[in-house]
């Protein structure tokens, strides 16, 4: 390493065998692509892994998975990503999502991927689409809407995917994906 | 004879028609400008006011009698059952063994959607919370197609409240189907909500924010005007401020001419000088009256009558 050159930090999982350091060219210096970088965690034996989850987003998605402070859980915060610049990654242990959960986590962050984990292997990939219409899910944060009776089910329509936004199918006021309150 | 624009739906939200449907709507309502035949006799309008109305409540009265048909219903909630805890989708159900068409205004924003999903009986929103009142929309564009001969390609400046008036987000949604061009005069408290911008935004239709009536081009095609509420502002004294800067009068209206058409969706309290009641354009009576014939061909049309 080239002095004054600051070591970037390279996480890899332990599943997967650390990134050869890249040649800089001519001033002989060596980094890491960006692409390379993993997190460092141990592999999962059975249970969930979230990937793509938007970048700060993985405790509200624990949040609204009810995964409760007994669980084993390892979590990736603002990680570099190539695909989405930063990104957070959640491996659960123990727990295999359903798809509802999944769809669920999907309108909090609708990019993120999910792997389904037995013995180590993945035996199931789940990439969620969002459906064009979620009821019973999120909360309707006008607070003059008649889904403010807890006798009336709440329901969206998805107006736009990315970003996400969607409808109150009631009172017709837009969320944001950045204001979702889960119900 | 044309398709029947509204036959077996319900009249919920200016969102849930194309312009092809509302121009459809439109057509249809001249026929009731004269006396016709009782198309609805035999038939009853249940009309459920949640909250008090008294031109919406009072037209569509009018309307179903003067086709023929029969009223019942209430004019506030402390009389119904709603009182004693009932939910809206019990007191739908109940009433539509009572009838054969209700109108529901209702404070809460969505009720009237909910309303519909409650029963198979065609339902009217009359008003939900500030959301929607789209027979007022449909009175409102059939009254600029009389004043201004389409309801294409129209300049209109709205004015006045512009955040909590329903009759103004419905109206401007309504006409950005229509290739207006909109100029939304307010104070910046009162400015059309962002919801509203975006839809603007995302439709294409020209629309220009200004703070003051003089920055509205001489050659609009409409003025519409709306009160601004004293129960929006904290501030009494900031409210007759606001209140006092935005009176539109003979003299702040001179320069856009005779021919431009006046509007207000009513009631008014000192937002229009008396005085321009003798304004050639001035068409708020004729909204309030027009809401009877636009209301007749709704109900008409909803029961397959017309």
């Amino acid at each position: 390493m080239a002095p004054g050159s600051a070591p970037k930090r390279v996480l890899t999982a332990a599943a997967n065998p650390a990134p050869a350091l890249q040649s800089a060219g001519a001033s002989g210096a060596t980094e890491v692509k960006p692409d390379s970088a993993k997190m460092q965690v141990s592999a999962l034996r059975s249970g969930t892994v979230i990937d793509h989850l938007g970048p700060a987003t993985s405790f509200k998605a624990l949040k609204i998975l009810g995964v409760g402070a007994d669980a084993t859980v390892l979590i990736g915060v603002n990680l570099d990503s190539s695909k989405l610049r930063k990104k957070d990654i959640l491996k659960i242990e123990g727990r295999e999502l359903t798809d509802a959960e999944m769809n669920k986590v999907a309108l909090l962050s609708p990019q993120a991927t999910f792997s389904l984990i037995r013995d180590f292997k993945v035996v199931r990939k789940f990439r969620p689409t969002l459906p064009d219409q979620v009821e019973g899910l999120i909360r309707c944060l006008n607070p003059a809407c008649i889904t403010q009776d807890p006798r009336v089910t709440g329901r969206f329509h998805v107006v736009t995917k990315a970003p996400l936004k969607l409808r109150c199918h009631f009172c017709e006021r837009s969320l944001h994906e950045n204001e979702i309150e889960f119900a | 004879m044309k398709k029947n624009p509204l036959l077996g739906r319900d009249v919920i939200s200016m969102r849930d028609f194309g312009p092809a449907e509302i121009r459809a709507i439109l057509d249809r309502c001249r026929a009731f400008e004269k006396k016709t035949k009782p198309l609805l006799g035999g038939k009853v309008l249940a009309n459920l006011f949640f909250e008090p109305s008294t031109r919406t409540r009072l037209s569509f009265d009018a309307a179903m009698k003067r086709l023929g048909g029969a009223t019942i219903g209430f004019a506030d909630a402390i009389s119904t059952s709603i009182s004693k805890g009932e939910s809206l989708w019990d007191t739908i159900r109940v009433a539509e063994g009572y009838c054969d068409v209700m109108v529901i205004r209702h404070p809460a924003e969505g009720s009237a959607r909910l309303a519909a999903e409650a029963t198979k009986l065609p339902v009217i929103n009359g008003g939900d919370g500030s959301n929607q009142h789209p027979t007022q929309t449909l009175l409102d564009l059939y009254t600029l197609r009389q004043r201004c001969g389409r309801i294409e390609g129209l300049k209109v400046a709205f004015v006045g409240d512009l955040k909590y008036g329903r009759t103004v987000h419905s109206l401007i949604r309504s006409l950005s189907h229509f290739d207006a061009r909109l100029w939304l005069v307010s104070p910046p408290t009162l400015r059309l909500p962002d919801d509203f911008l975006a839809d603007l935004r995302e439709t294409g239709t020209e629309h220009h924010i200004v703070d003051e009536l003089a920055a509205v081009p001489a050659d609009v095609d409409v003025l519409y005007l709306t009160r601004i509420q004293k129960e929006r502002f904290a501030d009494a004294i900031e409210y007759e401020r606001v209140r006092n800067a935005w009176q539109v009068t003979p003299d702040n209206v001179a320069r856009f001419g005779p021919k431009v058409t006046l509007m207000h969706p009513l009631p008014r309290v000192t937002e229009v000088h008396a005085a321009l009641d003798q304004h050639p354009g001035a068409a708020w009576f004729d909204q309030a009256h027009n809401g009877v014939v636009v209301r007749q061909a709704i109900l008409a049309l909803c029961l397959g009558a017309a």
